[in-house]
């Protein structure tokens, strides 16, 4: 494993010695890296490669399942997020998350977006209101649906659908957004609007992105991991990695002789 | 030039298609069958006469007012009871065990209560309630159906929310919401429709039985508004006068049964057309 990091920039998430178990399988080997603060890291691998699981320890999402175990440490802000004190709802709320497929929740544009804020604040009508348009600006989706906030979710095309729970995540002001394949279900443009929008958020947030698309992960990040079968290959700045690797694996994938 | 593959598939596929028209249109053939001698037989018997007067002694005219308002007390009753209580059974089936030998024991209880003969819970009741307080009455009969809601509730609302996709919970959880909200506020809202038909389903199924009432709340000649008492209802009144000799009786044994499909395809169409406004 070969790690090469700017030393300048802030740590936000420290991962250390993490393991991961679906029951038997073993997933995540003892996996080490650390997410920087107001930066994009991208993951990347083949499919099976630990990618999203990992992305799942930082919410802690795969704690659904009973049958899903993870042992060791992340260190969020000076805190272990794994250990059992930690409280999940708040945790979730401070790291936003943003799924592969777009899953509008069955009520209207503005009640997607207020459900989030409404869980943890409560804030009047025109507060309440000023957060939904702040949000959903915020996601380049404001002016499209401006006229018709009252109106299903669910009728949205799957690119805007995409953006209303890009939305709907920042509405809630977590610190880290984590992208898991957000753009893998949508068009070519749909997916350039996002990948603009991801890029601006990082002035805001710390973000972690899982993506198949390699030269997304050049596109938007400024440093990526690339995984294989459960293991951290090679971590480092993303241009390092993509003009010359140190690892032959790494090199072997990202020329696409592998994968 | 035809591939022979192709062409056997498409042999197939007709002849699949011919089944399963044949066996549509079989079934619906019964059921207008059905329908069609429950107008014939009921709709020349419905006046205003069927809503304003009581059920008639032999040789008497009257209607069945008695034996609507009864049937609408104890089903609504036994809907109220059995929904709340079906929903939440269902829902923690569905959302909230994980592990353990509640869940699996309630479910296999809950299908044998399912596919019990609704005359098995008549006579629960009759033990149990009847029995005991010495009298039948309207409380016993709408317990009675209350235990006919609660399974088919239970059944269809743990069945709606495993269609549920786990994408739309996890994205809940995501924003940090904790489960009940997110069973309140997510899942129920996406199977709402499901689980309405459920409901729907159990009251067009309580709404003709007649076995449990037998039992429990009998029936009524006379007015009473009064559930300590025994309570007139249409099917043991349909029974009862389908069963006599008397042709006025007959025919107004027809006519409540045409009421009670009327009312139950009502209800659905209401339904219908109520969820589709507010589809989200």
């Amino acid at each position: 494993m070969t790690i090469s990091l700017s030393p300048s920039d802030i740590c936000k998430i420290s991962i250390n010695d993490l393991n991961f178990y679906y029951d038997t399988f073993h997933a995540l080997k003892s996996i080490s890296m650390q997410i920087r603060k107001n930066k994009i890291t991208a993951f990347i691998g083949p499919s099976g490669c630990g990618k999203s699981t990992l992305l799942r320890t930082l919410n802690r999402m795969y704690q659904l399942y009973p049958s899903q175990i993870a042992q060791g440490e992340i260190v969020v802000d000076g805190v272990n997020i794994l250990d059992k004190q930690q409280d999940l709802n708040m945790l979730r709320a401070k790291m936003g998350m943003v799924f592969q497929k777009p899953t509008p929740f069955p009520m209207s544009i503005f009640d997607n977006v207020a459900f989030g804020v409404k869980l943890y604040e409560s804030l009047n009508r025109y507060d309440l209101a000023e957060r939904v348009e702040w949000a959903l600006q915020k996601a380049a989706l404001w002016e499209e649906v401006k006229d018709k906030l009252n109106q299903s979710g669910t009728s949205l095309s799957g690119g805007q659908q995409q953006r209303l729970c890009i939305a709907r995540t920042i509405a809630v002001k977590p610190e880290v957004v984590l992208f898991d394949e957000p753009t893998s279900a949508l068009d070519p443009i749909s997916t350039a609007r996002i990948e603009d929008l991801i890029f601006q958020l990082k002035e805001d947030y710390t973000i972690a992105i899982v993506t198949h698309n390699m030269q997304q992960a050049a596109r938007v990040s400024d440093y990526t991991a690339y995984m294989y079968l459960g293991e951290l290959i090679e971590f480092g700045d993303t241009d390092l990695i993509f003009t010359k690797p140190n690892e032959r694996a790494t090199e072997d994938y990202i020329t696409g002789k592998f994968g | 030039m035809m591939i022979p593959i192709y062409t056997r598939r498409r042999i197939i596929n007709a002849i699949n298609l011919t089944f399963s028209v044949l066996a549509m249109a079989f079934g619906l053939f019964w059921l207008f069958w059905i329908l069609l001698t429950l107008f014939d037989k009921g709709l020349d018997g419905i006046s205003v006469v069927t809503f304003t007067q009581m059920t008639p002694s032999p040789g008497d005219t009257g209607g069945l007012l008695n034996a609507i308002a009864g049937s609408l007390v104890m089903v609504t009753l036994a809907t109220l009871i059995g929904t709340p209580i079906g929903i939440m059974a269902g829902t923690y089936l569905a959302e909230f065990s994980q592990r353990g030998w509640l869940a699996p024991v309630t479910r296999f209880v809950n299908d044998i209560l399912l596919s019990a003969p609704s005359i098995v819970i008549g006579l629960f009741v009759y033990t149990v309630y009847v029995a005991k307080v010495g009298h039948f009455s309207g409380w016993a009969g709408a317990l009675a159906l209350a235990l006919i809601v609660i399974p088919v509730v239970v059944r269809t609302t743990e069945d709606m929310l495993r269609l549920i996709p786990n994408s739309l919970r996890e994205a809940a959880i995501a924003l940090g919401a904790p489960q009940w909200k997110v069973v309140t506020l997510v899942t129920w809202r996406a199977s709402r429709v499901g689980i309405m038909t459920g409901i729907l389903l159990a009251v067009a199924r309580i709404s003709g039985e007649t076995a449990p009432l037998l039992f429990t709340a009998l029936n009524n000649q006379f007015w009473s508004a009064d559930m300590n008492r025994p309570m007139a209802n249409l099917p043991v009144v349909i029974f009862q006068f389908a069963m006599s000799p008397y042709e006025y009786w007959q025919e107004l044994a027809w006519t409540g049964a045409l009421l009670i499909t009327l009312s139950v395809l009502g209800l659905n169409v209401a339904a219908r057309i109520f969820m589709r406004k507010r589809d989200f």
